[in-house]
């Protein structure tokens, strides 16, 4: 099962610091620790900063966490407070099921 | 929201809300100038009405007549399909994009690549819109269709409170902006009820098959703070995109001429108070199959083309061919004008399109040819893909639009009854200002035509039947005869030309002869009046002859009295002496 190789490479979007996007970040640190631990990269986008970015990860909503690596890209949108679906949604298969 | 806006209008009392024009044929003047300044409006209707077609038109002209940069945001087709869908118009997408007069955002959504996990908003689409705006200062912005947000997504509570805060955004950013969405089921505008949140502008586009003919029909369901007009229009798209006919006028103020035109048939204009039809008037010819409807259409063409006048010809029963071949045969030719550009024909099946339609293309057609004398021929075609009340009221604004336009109408009408010829299929005839009846005249085993004014409004018009002949050298109007069984057309009016002909002769040499016998009684009197004569002069010469006899009687007598006299005084001496002597 030890078939995680590819480093993960994760993107969040986030528009200014607001409560959402405090805890989305958490959350997924929090998450990404537990699971991916030392294979992974969070790349933090603030489009307030750079809104030219939205547009090429076909952002619309806040935050939006894109899984850039391993293929395909995947996204999950929301402040990231259900576990289970950041985890399905990225396509992570927890350690503690083996 | 709609307190605050009440009570912003009162305070800022505006003549009229401020408007931008849509550079999109009659639109604007059905909304009197276009849509609200700096709100967003709303259009829905069912797929395939194009709604996207005429929001990605107001962006376009907005660019390239109004000078108006815009922002496309897609929800539906890609950048690359849009500009393919409106490359036929003449939009060049990709150059308006390179010149950064607008912008195309596509917005991707896919709910498979999507989880949604615990609260979000929709900044993002806030941020990516307001980057496109700023970026190339934008005035107009397109959402289409944004109810895409509910497929793509499931939380509608977040959604639709995203919605509101967008549309109030889009307000304070100060953009124009159209919103499309889908047609809901049941009593609701949009399936989403996006009017909910646009309230100050929504258009409703339909797309009605009726008898398997399609209709585009737009309607303005609401516009705030404004007149506009609240009648279903008919809309066309073509290859210049889309053209909406604001087809009732309201008033009734079109300015009239009173210059005439010939109809081509001296004839005729012999009928009509000797000049023809009044410009700018609407003709009806009727009358049952094969009177010469089109070949009294024809004339009127070609008159006015030989005048130098343009003439734009819709034909719905023959092709131009076989219009411009059968009129050779009555010395009519067409195809010289249409060679000069003065004559235009536009065939066109009546089934083509709906009514409306074609209401439109006619209204195209006009503006682009700008003719003086428009012929449609026959509008009975027209009753196969409408109703009567339907042709009428189609009728009704083209002659009001023509009518306008100051242009001279003919139409031909079919009037399938014969007994009751005097209505046309298409009630048209209390429109037209000019009547012309053609009318088979059966008698004497033979048809015949005869043609009367049926009315003619505004001036001196004959009222008498004219037997209408077609010749090898054109149309002629001939008087028909009045004889003891009717009116006698063809044959019998022929014969009884000659009759009056030989009438004529025989009443000649009557009185030749009376001539001649007047003479000989003068001869005759004139030698007795020679004979009375001489006979009076003999009288006279007697009469004279006896008075000189008389007088010399008289004479003697009085030298013999005198002698008498003498004796008896005693002058016997001297008388003896001169005896003597």
């Amino acid at each position: 099962m030890e078939t995680i190789a590819t480093p993960y490479e994760l993107r969040l979007y986030v528009a200014g610091k607001t409560t959402k996007s405090v805890t989305a970040l958490a959350n997924l640190k929090k998450y990404c620790e537990e699971h991916l631990k030392g294979q992974y990269v969070i790349e933090v986008i603030d489009l307030l900063v750079q809104p030219q970015l939205a547009e090429g990860d076909q952002i619309f909503a806040i935050p939006t966490l894109v899984r850039k690596v391993p293929e395909p890209i995947r996204k999950i949108i929301g402040d990231l407070s259900n576990e289970e679906k950041v985890l399905v949604g990225l396509n992570i298969r927890p350690f503690n099921i083996d | 929201m709609a307190k605050e806006r009440k009570k912003e209008k009162r305070n800022f009392v505006y003549p009229q809300i401020p408007k931008t024009p849509t550079g999109i044929t009659g639109l604007d003047e059905i909304t009197q100038g276009g849509i609200p300044k700096g709100r967003p409006t709303l259009i829905c209707g069912e797929a395939g009405c194009g709604k996207t077609l005429l929001s990605l038109e107001f962006i376009t002209r907005g660019a390239l007549e109004f000078n108006e940069p815009g922002v496309f945001m897609a929800f539906e087709e890609k950048s690359e399909e849009l500009a393919m869908n409106v490359a036929s118009l003449g939009f060049d997408l990709h150059k308006l994009q390179a010149d950064k007069k607008i912008k195309i955002d596509y917005v991707h959504i896919d709910r498979s690549e999507i989880e949604e996990t615990g609260e979000y908003d929709l900044d993002g689409l806030f941020i990516r819109l307001g980057y496109a705006i700023d970026s190339i200062g934008a005035k107009r912005v397109v959402l289409d269709t944004i109810e895409n947000l509910f497929s793509g997504l499931s939380n509608q509570a977040i959604l639709r409170a995203e919605l509101r805060r967008l549309f109030h955004w889009l307000k304070e950013k100060g953009v124009t902006a159209i919103i499309t969405g889908e047609r809901g089921h049941g009593v609701s505008l949009t399936r989403q009820g996006l009017e909910e949140y646009v309230s100050d502008c929504v258009i409703l586009l339909d797309h009605r098959v009726i008898n398997q003919i399609s209709t585009r029909r737009l309607r303005i369901v609401k516009y705030r703070g404004t007149v506009h007009g609240t009648n279903e229009y008919p809309f066309l798209i073509d290859e210049d995109g889309i053209s909406v006919l604001p087809v009732t006028s309201l008033k009734l103020e079109k300015e009239v001429s009173s210059e005439r035109i010939p109809s081509g048939i001296p004839a005729l204009d012999n009928m009509l108070g000797g000049k023809g039809f009044f410009k700018g008037s609407s003709i009806l010819v009727s009358g049952t199959a094969g009177t010469g409807k089109t070949s009294i259409a024809a004339c009127l063409a070609n008159e006015s083309c030989n005048q130098k006048k343009r003439c734009l010809y819709f034909a719905f029963e023959e092709s131009p061919n076989q219009i411009i071949r059968n009129m050779k045969s009555i010395d009519i030719h067409l195809q010289k004008h249409l060679d000069k550009g003065l004559l235009k024909f536009h065939a066109s099946r009546p089934t083509l399109h709906g009514l409306e339609e074609h209401l439109v293309a006619m209204h195209k057609l006009i503006k682009k040819f700008d003719p003086d004398v428009v012929i449609l021929d026959p509008i009975t075609n027209l009753v196969t893909i409408g109703s009567v009340s339907e042709v009428k009221s189609m009728l009704i604004r083209l002659i009001d639009f023509l009518l306008e336009e100051q242009l001279t109408v003919m139409f031909t009408a079919l009037s399938l009854n014969t007994v009751i010829n005097e209505q046309t299929d298409e009630g048209v005839s209390s429109l037209v200002d000019t009547w012309l009846s053609v009318r088979d005249i059966e008698f004497n085993g033979e048809r015949n035509r005869g043609m009367y004014i049926m009315k003619s409004r505004g001036m001196k018009h004959s009222n008498q039947v004219r037997e209408f002949i077609i010749t090898d050298k054109g149309i002629d109007l001939v008087d028909v005869y009045l004889g003891p069984e009717g009116i006698l057309t063809g044959s019998a009016r022929e014969a009884q030309k000659l009759q009056e002909q030989t009438e004529i002769a025989l009443r000649d040499s009557a009185i030749e002869l009376k001539n001649r016998e007047i003479d000989r009684k003068r001869k005759v009197l004139e030698a007795k009046i020679a004979g009375l004569q001489s006979e009076f002069e003999s009288a006279e010469e007697e009469l004279n002859r006896i008075y000189v006899q008389e007088d010399l009687v008289k004479k003697i007598k009085e030298s013999n009295r005198q002698k008498i006299t003498g004796l008896r005084r005693g002058q016997e001496d001297t008388v003896k002496k001169k005896e003597k002597r």
